[in-house]
């Protein structure tokens, strides 16, 4: 082997150690990369409840309530397959609309209802304009109103 | 077989690659003026309102462009880094230290326009989930490789030294892009990737695209001039260059 053979040899062992050593890692702190847990992982326990986590996913259609007291808001964060009902007092971001993706910071209080700290706005990558969003919308509700 | 006369590595050599580089970067930098100017034109009054966000989504002309380019600038300077490794050329080494500081530009922008546009959709401008680090980390290993080749006085050393760091740190590329898959993150997953349609509408799409373009051929073109610097620093000792200082001299 000439010796610049030897190098590249050497470069590329290098990197794929490298890369195999970054992947375990990675692959070992799975639990403390994710950003937030879903309904679901709280249910079944995997969440760490003791103390402060987030939880995310899709503001449920229809149950953002407003408290008497008209800072309290109270809404359910689902996944679909689980869903936990959330209340925080403070300001809301712009973009928190119920159908979207929202991630709640906080506790899960003793009732199993989670009362959070922080709430954040999750928007998906898809962008069009308000007309496309429009004959998307009327789709759904076409397809919806055909399978009932 | 007779060999052809054009032979691409002889730009290899610093004193041809010098005036290629003088002859390109021009070109480059028109290209980039005109399609930036023309992205611009795009993203501000072609492109239509989001319908979720409004007119804040407009950042993304400048964020997602900037994103790639400070990734694949990486990649890119990763590359120069091992073939300098591998051929001992001085002129891979050159490249390598040219990008850096063009991608830590990007890197920063990305970074900054990013938290411009968090604020208003998301409601925060900084989060720790697994992109917004693994993009920070790089912003960090860019401001390191810069350091680290400037604090090393004899040449050939911080070369090497630097090009470890550059094939060390390219580990970290991947993650950035995976992320949004690998891991639940706030941010959101790719629109445009190649494995699947683009999820956006398609002026909204051109206008990206053009500003992309537009940041690549900024970046060979500062990235050409910066090498032509280097090439003068490095070989300040052979004849042709004095004899090329001699006429910038007269000429200035």
């Amino acid at each position: 082997m000439k010796a610049r053979q030897k190098r590249l040899t050497l470069i590329v062992a290098g990197l794929l150690l490298l890369g195999g050593a970054a992947a375990l890692i990675l692959n070992a702190f799975q639990d403390n990369l994710v950003f937030f847990h879903t309904p679901t992982e709280v249910a079944e326990g995997k969440a760490p409840t003791g103390r402060t986590f987030r939880v995310g996913g899709l503001v449920e259609a229809g149950s953002i309530k407003r408290a008497a007291d008209g800072i309290t808001v109270n809404f359910v964060v689902t996944d679909t397959a689980k869903s936990i009902p959330v209340s925080y007092s403070g300001p809301l971001p712009d973009l928190f609309r119920e159908g979207k993706g929202a991630v709640v910071q906080g506790k899960l209080a003793a009732d199993g209802h989670f009362e959070a700290s922080e709430v954040l706005a999750k928007h998906d990558e898809n962008y069009m304009p308000p007309e496309a969003q429009h004959a998307v919308d009327q789709a759904h509700e076409a397809s919806r109103t055909m399978s009932q | 077989m007779t060999r052809s006369r054009f032979n691409i590595f002889r730009f290899a050599v610093p004193q041809n690659f010098y005036p290629l580089a003088g002859k390109l970067a021009p070109i480059f930098a028109v290209t980039a003026a005109v399609l930036f100017l023309a992205g611009l034109w795009i993203s501000f009054f072609i492109a239509p309102t989001d319908a979720q966000q409004g007119e804040v989504y407009r950042v993304i002309f400048i964020h997602v462009p900037a994103a790639w380019m400070s990734m694949f600038i990486y990649l890119v300077m990763a590359f120069w880094s091992a073939v300098g490794l591998v051929f001992n050329t001085r002129l891979s080494a050159m490249m390598a230290h040219a990008l850096a500081p063009t991608g830590a530009m990007f890197c920063f922008v990305a970074l900054w326009t990013g938290a411009l546009w968090g604020r208003p959709t998301w409601g925060a401008y900084w989060v720790w989930d697994a992109r917004l680090t693994s993009q920070l980390l790089l912003l960090f290993l860019y401001f390191g490789y810069i350091a680290l080749i400037n604090a090393i006085d004899d040449p050939r050393r911080a070369d090497k030294a630097g090009a470890i760091l550059a094939l060390v740190g390219a580990i970290n590329v991947p993650i950035i892009y995976f992320s949004v898959k690998w891991w639940n993150t706030l941010h959101q997953g790719a629109s445009v990737s190649l494995t699947k349609a683009p999820s956006m509408a398609t002026t909204m799409l051109m206008g990206m695209l053009v500003m992309a373009f537009a940041a690549w051929a900024y970046t060979i073109a500062v990235t050409l001039w910066r090498v032509r610097s280097l090439i003068l620093e490095r070989e300040r000792n052979a004849e042709w260059v004095n004899e090329e200082l001699d006429r910038l001299e007269a000429a200035a």
